[in-house]
């Protein structure tokens, strides 16, 4: 796919809202920016469906909506199955002669919960169909909207109330699941990763994702400083620190075909570059505990698995 | 209007309605495969595949995924089936309930089997049962030609613009679904006719103006949103009130449906039979109703006054049809083949003794629970309940107001 869009920040200054004000998300909530961001990258006429989660409670309220283009929630796990009978209909309406348009963008939006978890199985489902949808996944590591519990999508060591940073247990036990990986073992045309901190680089994957001609995921990460417990101003800082240590390097999958972005392939040619991950936690409350003498040992811990998902990341960019 | 000349196939239930909804120019279908409901996927595959149909027909990875697919493909306009039983349909309980909600006017077929565990695949009633109050129309046939009929109905009723409830059409496991039957079927010109083309509804959208009620970026609504304490409660009651004028609009699909085909079940909600002077009769739903008239025409002939009343919807359930042909029967027994664990009898003598306490004559009624796990229910059962109630009518005593039959105890 070769992607010929290319935009100035004033065509997305002019680009009318799709994700509008008057919505209900919290100060400085990553995925409301992450919203915004990615659909002010959409083309022509969108349908749009949300898993639950935060950002289809704080956008739905009826009767109030802050959705200028046509949207369906229905429940949790099935937001892909919910695009793939958006994509499926509109298909039979085309076959007809009865669709108005050549093309209709198809855009599934879930979290973690609704994507690493519960919904990973309509997911992979629709993944495997083929169906022509977006499907992008705002990444804020755990439950929010339910109060913070933990989901396949929280990192180790993060307190979360069901991974609480307990006297005997620090946080959470298990890794993140690679989910991105695990979207592009599904052999689709477009996986991409991307952070609200890089915007130009999230407004370009939407883009190319939504150009693919099959399944696109995109991963973004995007903090919540609810579940993270940070200072309000700090969502885009936190999320570029994500970037600099590591924790969450940007790449695409172009037809299974990885390549680091930018932001990370810079620290990947000055390894240098690359910043402790220390820095990423200690700004963050739901760490606090590891940074307590006991519990140190995580911290050690977490830059291993860190490091050695970047050098096997390197490995599949031949970067190494 | 004449009555149009049919084509008399060998089917069995499955197939019929896999036909029916071949002939009715359905959009969308999206199905996962379960037993005893495979060959309606099946033989709509060959369909699709033969180039027989031209509806964009998807093999899901679940049925929450079917019912998922068909919620919103129906939200954007389009006319959608699926269909599913036991396991798989208890695997789309949540979406049941949230397609109602949306109003989507999805139409299922359900070939009824037992639920786990343990596991069975053998029929009764007990997965579309505990799906009654999901806000579903549910129509119960009695055979594969009333299952073929039914199927082209519930597309009329569905999509009716005063009602938009999705609707399930049971038909029972194996009895049905692989029974080779004969079935009339319709020309295909003449189904198409009579389903016609999905119209949709106005509804007030953004900014106060008038647009389609579906996902149309022309004219953008927000559906499936989150209805809190202010508003939840009025849209369930608004559902409650499309349920209240379903009967009016199944009877008339009904009656419309019987003057190009010739045939009617009952008024379309309720069947009797031989109910007129019946001193004793029984309720029941499905296929056993097809045995219950051979024994209850055994019976006339031996001068004994029995009826029968088979229910064809259970949803909407109609309160007074129910009293109008029961009321002046002196002793009733109701079949259930389902139960509710722990409760004073099955749904449907719930229901049916619940109804008659607002007639004037409160005759004695009885629960026999059978057939579960797929469970033969042979006319010599059926003439045993007969026998009971000949003696309730003569003492006017009931003994065992709940009893399972055709079980080892």
């Amino acid at each position: 796919m070769a992607s010929k869009w290319k935009f100035t920040i004033k065509d997305l200054a002019e680009k009318p809202e799709i994700f509008m004000s008057g919505h209900r998300a919290c100060a400085g909530c990553g995925p409301a920016i992450a919203y915004r961001q990615i659909l002010k990258a959409t083309r022509g006429p969108i349908i749009a469906t949300n898993a639950t989660g935060c950002m289809e409670v704080v956008s739905t309220i009826y009767p109030y909506t802050a959705w200028s283009i046509p949207f369906i929630h229905t429940a949790f796990e099935n937001v892909a199955a919910n695009a793939a009978g958006i994509e499926t209909a509109l298909k039979a309406l085309k076959k007809k002669g009865q669709l108005k348009y050549d093309n209709v963008d198809v855009i599934a939006f879930a979290g973690d919960g609704g994507t690493y978890d519960i919904g990973i199985q309509a997911l992979s489902g629709a993944a495997e169909r083929g169906h022509n949808f977006l499907y992008v996944l705002y990444d804020n590591e755990a439950y929010m909207n339910t109060g913070i519990q933990r989901s396949g999508g929280t990192p180790h060591g993060a307190w979360t109330t069901t991974s609480p940073a307990g006297r005997v247990i620090p946080g959470k036990v298990r890794y993140k699941k690679p989910i991105a990986y695990i979207m592009v073992a599904h052999d689709i045309p477009y996986v991409a990763t991307a952070s609200i901190a890089y915007w130009i680089d999230l407004v370009r994957k939407t883009r190319r994702g939504l150009e693919a001609e099959g399944p696109a995921f995109l991963h973004a990460l995007a903090p919540c400083p609810r579940g993270w417990r940070y200072d309000t101003s700090k969502t885009v800082e936190i999320a570029r620190s994500a970037v600099e240590t590591c924790v969450f390097p940007l790449w695409e999958a172009v037809d299974g075909e990885y390549a680091l972005s930018a932001p990370s392939k810079v620290i990947a040619l000055k390894p240098e570059r690359k910043k402790p991950v220390k820095d990423y936690l200690k700004v963050q409350g739901r760490f606090r505990h590891l940074f307590t003498p006991k519990f140190e040992y995580v911290i050690d811990e977490i830059q291993q698995i860190i490091d050695r998902r970047w050098k096997r990341l390197l490995k599949k960019c031949g970067m190494t | 209007m004449a009555i149009t000349k049919q084509n008399l196939l060998a089917l069995n239930g499955d197939e019929a309605v896999a036909y029916a909804v071949k002939q009715s120019d359905v959009d969308v279908v999206s199905a996962y495969p379960i037993t005893p409901q495979t060959i309606i996927v099946e033989r709509f595959s060959e369909y699709v595949h033969n180039g027989e149909v031209d509806t964009e027909f998807v093999c899901v990875e679940s049925e929450h995924s079917a019912l998922s697919m068909c919620l919103t493909a129906s939200a954007t306009g389009v006319r959608v089936f699926t269909a599913s039983g036991s396991a798989g349909l208890a695997l789309m309980h949540e979406i049941l309930y949230v397609t109602s909600g949306a109003r989507a006017p999805v139409v299922m077929a359900i070939v009824n089997r037992a639920l786990s565990g343990p596991i069975n695949i053998h029929c009764d009633h007990s997965d579309s049962m505990v799906e009654r109050d999901a806000g579903w129309i549910q129509i119960y046939v009695e055979n594969s030609q009333e299952a073929y009929d039914s199927i082209v109905q519930a597309f009329r009723i569905a999509e009716h613009n005063d009602l938009l409830l999705p609707t399930m059409v049971m038909l029972d496991a194996f009895f049905l679904s692989h029974t080779l039957e004969s079935v009339n079927v319709l020309p295909d010109e003449t189904v198409r006719k009579f389903v016609g083309t999905r119209k949709i509804p106005l509804v007030r959208g953004h900014k106060g103006k008038l647009v389609p009620f579906k996902l149309d970026p022309e004219n953008p609504i927000t559906m499936g949103p989150l209805d809190l304490y202010d508003y939840y409660f009025e849209h369930k009651r608004q559902q409650e009130e499309a349920m209240q004028r379903a009967p009016r609009i199944i009877k008339e699909v009904h009656d419309e449906y019987a003057r190009i085909s010739g045939r009617k079940y009952g008024n379309g909600l309720i069947e009797p039979y031989r109910l007129e002077d019946a001193e004793i009769a029984t309720v029941c739903l499905g296929s056993t109703a097809g045995t219950t008239k051979t024994v209850v025409d055994q019976l006339r002939t031996k001068g004994i006054k029995a009826g029968l009343l088979r229910l064809r919807t259970y949803r909407p359930y109609p309160v007074q049809d129910i009293i109008n042909a029961l009321e002046n029967v002196k002793a009733i027994a109701v079949m259930d083949r389902s139960h509710s664990f722990g409760a004073h009898g099955g749904p449907i003598f719930h229901e049916i003794r619940h109804t008659l306490y607002e007639a004037s004559i409160h005759p004695q009624i009885v629960d026999y629970i059978y057939g579960l796990g797929g469970r033969d229910m042979p006319q010599t059962l059926i003439h045993e309940i007969y026998k009971d109630l000949q003696k309730i009518l003569e003492t006017k005593r009931v003994e065992k107001p709940i009893q399972f039959i055709g079980v080892r105890e």
